[in-house]
């Protein structure tokens, strides 16, 4: 029964800062709900038990991105760009249309999943067991999602890793410019005596 | 930020612990909650911390650009050697029983060094990430001009 509060107070929660992130056009503030909404996520995860996930979603998702979106926000304007024709009632009237179309489908959906935790799920017969077990009992590591992410779909998590990699690669080549064009352009810069200078 | 004695003292009294807590993160990961990704965020957070207070060259001062390019690799290639010796050990790629004589301490080894390689490579990802945004000087775009002005005065304050 407190569980159920405190999950009716948590979802109220997320609904209340996803209603406020569209009422804003100042992104600064969109940034820090947008923090705050991943935040209540992480206690929601840990409502459910998942830990590690609640860990990640708070590291990553409140800590990271906020400071990223802020480092991001120092070359945007303070305010969100309002497109021509973007709240006229035919195109209000088409998103609201969609919008409760997919939101009917959705819920209809989650009629037809199983019930959260139950021992009969597909999800809790196929491998899971032998998991759980194995990974107590045979090889001592009583943390079951390391194991899980890290040995049996070591796979999933090598492509995980490469990823990453290759994200933070193409970032740094689109926005640092260490390209041979952008060089080029640097040099010619300096040669013609506007170099800038570093605050 | 640079002038303000409490964030200084307050980041230089962090930078540490929180250090500490991502490597205890990292090789805890067996036993509790944690593993490569959290505590290359958290090891990633203690630097962006320094460099949002110390300004962006102490922070390239302190982890230069070739490093981070460097241990950007080192992390993916820690893992996949990881899976290429185990094939070197009549084993298949990232089967960790071969890596020790038992399979359990063949796995926890496996595991250990399969998520520092993970740790590494996020760390480095984060800091190349803050960094590239927030050193970045948009000179290649149309109308820069006036963003790069809003930038400079952000860094005056």
């Amino acid at each position: 029964m407190t569980g159920l509060m405190v999950n009716i107070c948590l979802l109220a929660l997320l609904v209340i800062i996803v209603v406020m992130v569209m009422r804003t056009h100042r992104l600064f503030a969109v940034v820090v709900l947008s923090g705050a909404y991943s935040l209540i996520c992480a206690v929601v995860f840990v409502n459910l038990d998942a830990v590690d996930v609640a860990f990640t979603e708070a590291a990553v998702g409140a800590g990271i991105s906020t400071v990223l979106f802020l480092a991001a926000l120092a070359v945007l304007p303070a305010n969100e760009k309002q497109p021509p024709g973007a709240h006229t009632l035919t195109s209000n009237l088409a998103a609201l249309v969609i919008v409760v179309i997919v939101g009917g489908l959705l819920i209809h959906a989650a009629f037809d999943l199983p019930a959260l935790g139950d021992p009969n799920a597909p999800a809790q017969v196929h491998v899971a067991p032998r998991y759980l077990v194995e990974s107590d009992e045979v090889l001592n590591i009583p943390n079951v999602v390391t194991t899980v992410l890290a040995s049996y779909r070591g796979f999933d998590t090598l492509g995980e890793t490469i990823v990453v990699f290759t994200a933070g690669l193409g970032v740094f080549v689109l926005l640092c410019g260490a390209t041979r064009t952008a060089r080029h352009t640097a040099t010619k810069d300096e040669r013609q005596g506007s170099g800038r200078d570093e605050g | 930020m640079k002038d303000n004695v409490i964030l200084r003292v307050a980041a230089k009294i962090l930078f540490a612990p929180i250090i500490v807590f991502g490597l205890y993160v990292q090789f805890h990961g067996d036993y509790g909650p944690g593993g490569g990704f959290q505590a290359g965020v958290i090891i990633a957070a203690a630097f962006i911390l320094h460099a949002l207070v110390f300004g962006l060259d102490a922070g390239r001062r302190l982890f230069p650009l070739w490093l981070n390019i460097w241990l950007l690799a080192a992390g993916v290639l820690i893992y996949g050697g990881v899976g290429v010796a185990s094939m070197g050990l009549n084993g298949l790629f990232l089967d960790y029983n071969v890596l020790a004589a038992t399979q359990a301490t063949g796995q926890h080894i496996g595991i250990l060094l399969v998520e520092f390689g993970v740790g590494l490579t996020v760390t480095t990802v984060m800091l190349l990430l803050f960094h590239a945004f927030a050193g970045f000087e948009p000179r290649d775009f149309e109308g820069g001009d006036s963003v790069l002005d809003k930038g400079r005065s952000r860094d005056d304050e």
